[in-house]
């Protein structure tokens, strides 16, 4: 659990340098984003007049939603201690509510720009949202289960096989986590110009120790993105239950190159390619919903696709 | 107990008498209708709370009690029956009513026309009351009719003449229509001999087409009164129309009883149910989830918004209806007990969260002097802070978020879903795959849907006058909105009390409980084994709670507590108006645009003036039921078209009377003749 948050602001910062360097920036050093949350949690909250409790609850509220998601998935071993706290919806519906409550603070204060990215950020949920559903089915009709340490040992075992099904799933699934974590070309993390910010938007009147909250806490959902893919697609390494120490820190290992591997492709996905029209990304996220359930209603059909 | 809660009903009903007695001998005016008021719903408060516990216990205790009572039609009288579906909807019942009670015990007293709700109050109650106790047809649709009746007279209640017309007409077209589509299928069950009590009716032996038409007449007519789409074009209209607690009502409870009848016809009184009957249920249930929340997205007036939430979530209802009777054709017990215990724990779940909801829409109307325009609202959780924590706990557990109540019962869903790749049938493993992504669509599009609608109505800053000087509500109804809103997090916390109650019906129906959910570790609900799935409501809570603490202590230990008040940023625009903020209409305009021109044929354009012309330029939008344009209209003209042309008969000559008489006459012969 604590792992996910010492490594999430790393990840992100690898990311930051990897784009910085195929645009042959020389860009941030690697440990810029820990000193970005030093700064941010030092300095004084600069709070609007009419801001609400809600307003002030919410970081908090957001980051630990985000964490419990994310210490739910199977890092580097599959028999969690409290895996059978919540199953893969139980996770999906808890972003849902960090969601629900950053699109509220984003409304508290009533500015125009806070509307802008609740009004979009809206638009991208109830479309990211059912996709991620659809693929939790397929997942779950293959491994016949929704608990993530079941679907990870499943999947590291031999009798899956190579599936139409998870080749849609892998696909509809990546696009799920652009569109989450406001990545271009559904978002651009690092804009503020303001035809194009969905997240950035909506967290515009945070400052100090809030926006420290809500920073951690948008890396902390890369990392869970990245750690839920490669639970479910690539989980080889991961360390069964009672492995012993030495499994445990190859699974460590492993997850860490894997996060490295999926923050480097991450950097390149997007600097090759350019943001879309707010409209547009219906269309996109469109396409991971239809593939998750073709995937799904192929499962139906024959539960060997 | 049967007896004892039939006593209830009677003394809901004496309880009206004597309000209409009470005032008509009684002090009239402003301090005699505080009274009346006072009276009555204290005393709906005690006969509902005494019901709650009495059906309450026999739901636990697993009571089963018949009873006939010498009313009604001679030589049969009226039966009455208790047995855990009954039971189970009667906690529904009298927990809706005695919270709506409590409320009004405040909001009540704000009623312009107090004599206008009081007396109809409580026979909508007792007939709420008497429809899952009534055994026999005859005794049913009286229920079934008082309940409508004295609900139509609340309709009508709110002195807004025009608006309450139209509801109160449509409504009472449609309801009318629901009981004649019940009254049919009860015709066809009691068949030929005329076999009026249910007990009768299970035995009976019919062929599959009277089975079929039977399941017909009772999605038209439960699905009539529940707000089935296309059958659901009166109750945004009717149910906002009524007084808030009776709205809250309506939409809470009396769909529930809509529900209750169609369990009560298709899980039990037809007998064995065919594969395809799960195919309409399914079809229907599907498209009215995503439709109710679609239309609730687009909906500006406050309560109406709430009444096609109702929609969604009867959608919702019917889709775990659907996948249980499907399960049960099929012979799959177990998981058609595990979907129809979904289906009665989110039909729980919406009484609760729906209730608290429009509770909180009274307290704004009585707040702001009856604005419903959630475009004239805003601000009000600086104003009314008890009110808007009730209202945002009912607001995250109708947007199906754990760790509250609503969340659960979709899950559960969820996990039925999950288990279905198992039927047979061709037809079912197409078209469960597309109900299971409309569920998804319907719960992310609720979420959006209430940040819409609480981020509107009660965060930002007031956009008008009565906004801005809007008060808190009386104890009374906060009390109410905070103990439905406790009850929400309860249940979803611990949702195994619910489910292990819930296992009698269940049993009854398809023959089959969940797995017994108290007894597994911490609490957590495993609907089918622990490898497959399994959620824990506390610990996620608990989890969530303790870390936000942590992080808050830690921060404001180790890092800094500075906090200073400054104007609003906005990215250093000065100056910032109420009405430069986002409305309800532009936050939904993306999703507008994303399904509006599919679902509702919407269309915008800009009209600019001429140059040099003074006018405005205009942003028109249109926006349609497509429902009301393609099936109600035409029915509507034909029936006009017909009544013109039937116009002519009343003013013909008694000759051309005389030869109707005798040609009808030669028809029926001729019709008796060839029949035998």
């Amino acid at each position: 659990m604590f792992l996910v948050l010492l490594v999430a602001p790393l990840l992100t910062g690898l990311v930051r340098k990897v784009k910085a360097r195929l645009q042959r920036r020389r860009g941030p050093p690697l440990l810029q984003p820990y000193r970005d949350l030093r700064r941010l949690l030092r300095q004084e909250v600069v709070l609007a007049e009419n801001a609400s409790w809600l307003f002030r609850v919410a970081p908090y509220l957001v980051f630990t939603a985000t964490w419990v998601a994310a210490a739910l998935v199977p890092t580097f071993a599959t028999g969690l201690l409290f895996s059978w706290t919540g199953d893969l919806i139980a996770i999906i519906a808890l972003l849902a509510t960090a969601r629900f409550l950053l699109g509220l603070a984003a409304l508290d204060i009533g500015t125009s720009f806070g509307g802008i990215g609740a009004s979009r950020e809206s638009l991208i949920a109830s479309l990211a949202e059912p996709a991620t559903i659809m693929i939790v089915f397929t997942i779950a009709l293959i491994a016949g289960s929704t608990q993530l340490s079941h679907i990870a040992a499943f999947m590291a075992s031999e009798d899956v096989g190579l599936r139409v099904s998870l080749a849609f799933a892998l696909v509809a699934l990546v696009i799920v986590a652009i569109a989450e974590n406001a990545r271009i070309p559904v978002d651009n993390p690092s804009t503020h110009l303001e035809l194009t910010m969905v997240h950035e938007a909506m967290v515009l009147e945070y400052s100090g120790r809030h926006l420290a909250m809500i920073e951690a806490a948008a890396w902390v959902k890369l990392v869970f993105h990245l750690s839920l893919i490669a639970c479910i697609f690539f989980p080889f390494g991961l360390a069964q239950n009672g492995g012993g120490l030495v499994a445990y820190a190859i699974g460590a290992g492993l997850w860490l190159l894997k996060l490295a591997a999926g923050g480097v492709l991450l950097a390149m996905f997007e600097t090759s390619i350019a943001k879309m029209r707010v409209f547009r990304v219906p269309g996109f996220l469109g396409g991971a919903l239809m593939l998750g359930l073709l995937a799904t209603l192929l499962l139906f059909i024959s539960g060997s696709f | 107990m049967l007896t004892a809660l039939l006593l209830c009903a009677v003394a809901l009903l004496a309880v009206s008498v004597l309000a209409v007695l009470g005032y008509g001998g009684g002090r009239r005016g402003v301090a005699g209708g505080a009274v009346a008021t006072t009276l009555v719903y204290g005393g709906c408060l005690a006969v509902s709370a005494l019901a709650f516990v009495l059906a309450l216990a026999a739901l636990l205790g697993g009571v089963t009690a018949g009873l006939t009572v010498p009313l009604g039609l001679p030589w049969l009288g009226a039966h009455f029956r208790l047995d855990a579906l009954s039971a189970a909807f009667l906690v529904l019942v009298t927990l809706g009513a005695a919270g709506a009670s409590f409320y009004a015990l405040g909001y009540g007293q704000h009623a312009e026309a107090p004599m206008r709700v009081l007396p109809f109050y409580p026979v909508f109650l007792a007939g709420m009351l008497l429809v899952p106790l009534a055994d026999d047809a005859y005794a049913f649709l009286l229920c079934w009719e008082l309940m409508s009746l004295a609900s139509w007279a609340l309709v009508l209640a709110e002195p807004r003449p025009e608006e309450n017309a139209r509801a109160g007409y449509l409504y009472i077209v449609m309801a009318s229509f629901g009981t004649l589509a019940l009254l049919l299928a009860f015709g066809l069950l009691a068949g030929p001999e005329g076999h009026y009590a249910f007990a009768e009716m299970r035995g009976a032996e019919r062929t599959p087409l009277t089975s079929a038409l039977v399941l017909t007449l009772a999605i038209l007519g439960a699905g009539s009164k529940a707000g089935l789409v296309p059958l659901h074009v009166w109750l945004p209209l009717a149910h906002p129309a009524a007084p808030s607690h009776v709205s809250a009502l309506m939409s809470g409870v009396m769909t529930k009883v809509a529900v209750y009848a169609f369990i009560r016809i298709v899980f039990d009184l037809v007998g064995q149910p065919e594969w395809w009957w799960s195919i309409p249920i399914l079809t229907l249930g599907g498209s009215t989830a995503a439709l109710g929340v679609l239309h609730a997205l687009m909906e500006r007036d406050l309560k109406r918004l709430l009444a096609y939430s109702t929609i969604e979530n009867i959608g919702i209802v019917f889709i775990g209806l659907g996948l249980a009777l499907a399960f049960e054709a099929s012979g799959y017990r177990a998981a058609a007990a595990l979907a129809l215990t979904a289906a009665l724990f989110h039909a729980f779940n919406h009484t609760l969260f729906k209730s608290a909801l429009f509770y909180g829409a009274g307290a704004v109307l009585t707040a702001t002097h009856g604005e419903r325009n959630i475009e004239r609202l805003g601000g009000l959780i600086h104003r009314m802070p008890v009110s808007s924590a009730a209202v945002l706990v009912a607001a995250m557990a109708a947007a199906a978020l754990p760790p509250l109540n609503g969340f659960v019962s979709e899950w559960l869903a969820f996990q039925a879903i999950l288990v279905s790749p198992d039927l047979p049938q061709w037809g079912l493993k197409f078209l469960i795959p597309t109900v299971g992504m409309l569920l998804a669509l319907a719960a992310a599009l609720a979420a959006s849907c209430f940040v819409r609608a609480y981020g509107i109505a009660w965060l930002g800053r007031p956009r008008t006058a009565a906004a801005a000087e809007a008060v808190e509500t009386d104890r009374f109804s906060s009390a109410a909105m905070l103990g439905c809103a406790a009850l929400c997090v309860l249940f979803g916390l611990f949702p195994g009390l619910v489910i292990d109650a819930l296992a009698p019906v269940t049993e009854g129906l398809v023959g089959a409980r969940m797995p017994a959910q108290l007894g597994q570790a911490w609490l957590s609900i495993v609907p089918i084994a622990d490898s497959r799935s399994s959620y824990n409501g506390v610990l996620v809570f608990l989890f969530i709670v303790a870390s936000a603490m942590m992080a808050a202590a830690a921060i404001h230990r180790f890092a800094s507590r500075a906090l200073r008040r400054a104007p609003p940023w906005d990215c250093g625009f000065p100056n910032l108006s109420p009405s430069m903020q986002y409305t309800g209409t532009s936050l939904s305009q993306p999703l507008r645009r994303v399904f509006g021109p599919v679902v509702f044929r919407s269309r915008e354009h800009v009209e600019m003036p001429l140059p040099g012309s003074v006018a405005p330029a205009r942003i028109v939008r249109q926006r349609q039921d497509l429902v009301w344009e393609f099936l109600y209209l035409p029915i509507g003209r034909a029936v006009g078209r017909a009544t013109e042309v039937l116009n002519h008969l009343q003013f013909l000559t008694i000759r051309r009377y005389l030869v109707f008489v005798f040609l009808s006459l030669v028809l029926l012969l001729l019709g008796l003749g060839l029949w035998s």
